[in-house]
């Protein structure tokens, strides 16, 4: 007999659309009005973005296998959110270089947990752990508490405000993006390396894939997006503190879990993550706009989010 | 291939490394704080070590099983919510007890909920916890939505101020882990969690409970967690639902440095122990040497770095040499 399957991006898309058609139901919901209707679901999207950015170096190294996962992400954001802030400091022509200053850094963090897991064989959660640590203190040491600065007019123009038929251009970043990872993941030798040392990594090295250069360059490419999320973020918010990476690391991890990617490695999708950025965000700011406390809204999200994994985030049995 | 007789010591002996650099921050401890051996200095740290010391040796536990567990800080928390609010700062004594047997049972109920959907649904444990980390953080915050209550000084003192023949209480909790576990790991139990942890599937075709294994490891973490949870309350005397936070984190570093690997299989109990106490330690040298506030963190982070990275690089040091 054949089980009806539904993937688990579309799985979580789909979900996501429920939810949404039923908070209009809410007291302070959209109702019948499709302009209002309109209206959130961009923004809701909008806002899933940078969740979805950040998510993106996550999937790559959770692809990789071998344990892989990097905890410095929520550091990482914070700490270009900041360089950002003050590179730029208000000034249009200072975007380039803060842009190629955040990927410079966040790829050297990056390179630094790669080579760890590569050369010192620390465990990926351990070594992206510390680093998160050590990173954090970057942040105090270079901050000494307070940041001062501005993001250019024309990044609140570019991701926070509407660029191309009322869509905002966070959105738009996003398509292209999520193009980019797709022809990465699925049309070149990087991609079909990764998962392929993600399946099976001695199966990959006997077939002539260079394990240590792939494991290296993975991290460095998840330090890099982090870096491209911190910058977005903080154009997107416009302020800068110095935990607002935090709130992104644990999420980016759940994004992927809820993508369908195998926490295991060696399968998975970055639509699968984008669906997952989309439906946190959404539940998320859900229980947000249905002014829960903080208490109840936490112990929601906590079993939405256990809900979800439970669905299809099953491993296999021994049995079988 | 051939080990590096490094190599077998420190599988022999998981805690070797651990033990090597609980000596040498002790004497750099004791160099910058020459007070350090007398009893009431002793006691002054030990107390502070203990909470993190009971969550690590709960979360090394997991780690041998092949697990992870990401919700114990927030188990410690709402352990600290219970009894910071239902004993009070003028409690007596037999509610307190009363309430931390509740406390335990929480703990263990959290930890069964953990193992159910991990070991039961076969969910992933690091997002499984992560998730249930968010229902108890949230918990926490229902029971106490504000930092206040506390517990009764009779109690904090005794937890605080015992010192029994030059040994501060910890101590005495220290030496009742280590006999309970030196116990528990001859018996047939203890040889199905490393088991389980070193290959399941292997595990479960010779007839080891995998399943029941896996689940009795997050009990026993959430029991430790509450464990942990009870002397966090002790040490501090008041409530503050998110006070467990940064012990989740803390206790997967204690219990790597101290050899516990996240792949499982290996490690033992001794060495998170000792794991916690170096983290205790570090942070200790760090603010006796005068580190500028600002860079306390970051030597903090990198000192810990450094400690989980010495393995890997006497590795590789003695690989290039041979």
């Amino acid at each position: 007999m054949k089980r009806l399957t539904i993937s688990p991006p579309l799985a979580a898309v789909l979900l996501a659309i429920v939810l949404f058609l039923l908070s209009g139901f809410l007291p302070n919901g959209f109702g019948g009005n499709l302009d209002v209707a309109t209206a959130q679901a961009v923004n809701i999207v909008r806002l899933s973005v940078f969740l979805g950015i950040i998510a993106a170096g996550q999937t790559l190294v959770i692809i990789s296998g071998g344990e892989g996962i990097d905890l410095s992400t929520g550091a990482v954001v914070t700490l270009t959110a900041i360089l950002t802030y003050t590179i730029v400091n208000g000034r249009n022509e200072q975007v380039l270089p803060a842009l190629l200053a955040v990927l410079a850094v966040g790829g050297l963090i990056g390179l630094v947990n790669g080579a760890g897991i590569a050369f010192l064989a620390i465990s990926p959660l351990v070594m992206t752990l510390g680093m998160a640590g050590v990173v954090s203190g970057l942040i105090l040491v270079i901050t000494q508490g307070n940041v001062s600065g501005a993001v250019a007019p024309i990044m609140t123009q570019l991701i926070a405000r509407p660029v191309l038929l009322g869509i905002p251009g966070a959105i738009l970043i996003w398509a292209v993006f999520a193009a980019f990872m797709w022809l990465l993941l699925e049309r070149t030798a990087f991609g079909k390396n990764l998962f392929a040392i993600g399946a099976n990594r001695t199966a990959a090295r006997l077939s002539g894939v260079n394990v240590t250069g792939m494991v290296i360059g993975t991290y460095m490419l998840s330090g890099m997006l982090a870096g491209l999320g911190g910058f977005l973020v903080v154009g997107n918010t416009g302020v800068v503190h110095i935990r607002i990476g935090d709130p992104f690391l644990f999420p980016s991890i759940a994004a992927v879990a809820v993508g369908g990617t195998l926490l295991t490695g060696g399968k998975g999708s970055y639509f699968g993550t984008m669906a997952g950025a989309l439906v946190l965000t959404l539940v998320t700011s859900l229980l947000t706009t249905m002014q829960m406390q903080e208490s109840v809204r936490r112990m929601v999200l906590g079993a939405t989010l256990l809900a979800m994994i439970a669905i299809y985030g099953r491993q296999r049995g021994f049995r079988q | 291939m051939k080990q590096s007789r490094w190599q077998q010591a420190t599988y022999r002996h998981p805690y070797l490394f651990a033990l090597l650099l609980l000596v040498a921050a002790f004497i750099a401890n004791a160099l910058l704080q020459p007070n350090l051996l007398e009893p009431t200095t002793l006691n002054r740290n030990m107390r502070v070590f203990l909470p993190l010391i009971l969550v690590a040796v709960g979360q090394a536990i997991v780690m041998i099983g092949g697990g992870i567990d990401i919700s114990v800080g927030s188990i410690v928390s709402v352990v600290n919510a219970i009894l910071a609010t239902q004993i009070g700062l003028s409690g007596d004594l037999s509610t307190a007890g009363v309430m931390m047997g509740v406390a335990l049972l929480v703990g263990m109920g959290a930890g069964a909920l953990n193992g159910l959907f991990i070991a039961y649904l076969r969910l992933q444990p690091i997002i499984t916890t992560f998730a249930t980390s968010f229902i108890y953080a949230g918990l926490a915050l229902f029971i106490l939505p504000n930092p206040g209550g506390g517990a009764p000084s009779r109690l904090t003192a005794f937890y605080r101020e015992t010192i029994i023949l030059w040994l501060p209480l910890a101590f005495y909790v220290i030496a009742l882990i280590l006999l309970i576990w030196a116990v528990v790991r001859r018996t047939r139990y203890g040889r199905y969690l490393y088991a389980v942890g070193g290959k399941a599937d292997a595990a479960y075709e010779t007839g080891v409970p995998v399943r029941a294994v896996q689940f009795s490891t997050y009990v026993i973490s959430g029991l430790m967690a509450a464990l942990g949870g009870i002397a966090m309350t002790l040490l501090t005397g008041s409530g503050n639902a998110q006070v467990g936070d940064p012990l989740t984190l803390s206790s997967i570093t204690a219990a790597v440095i101290g050899g516990t690997p996240l792949s499982g299989g290996a490690g033992g109990v001794a060495g998170p122990i000792m794991g916690a106490i170096i983290l205790g330690l570090i942070r200790n040298i760090i603010s006796f040497a005068n580190v500028a506030t600002w860079w306390q963190t970051f030597v903090n982070a990198a000192i810990i770095v450094l400690a989980l990275a010495m393995p890997g690089i006497i590795n590789l040091v003695r690989r290039r040499t041979r």
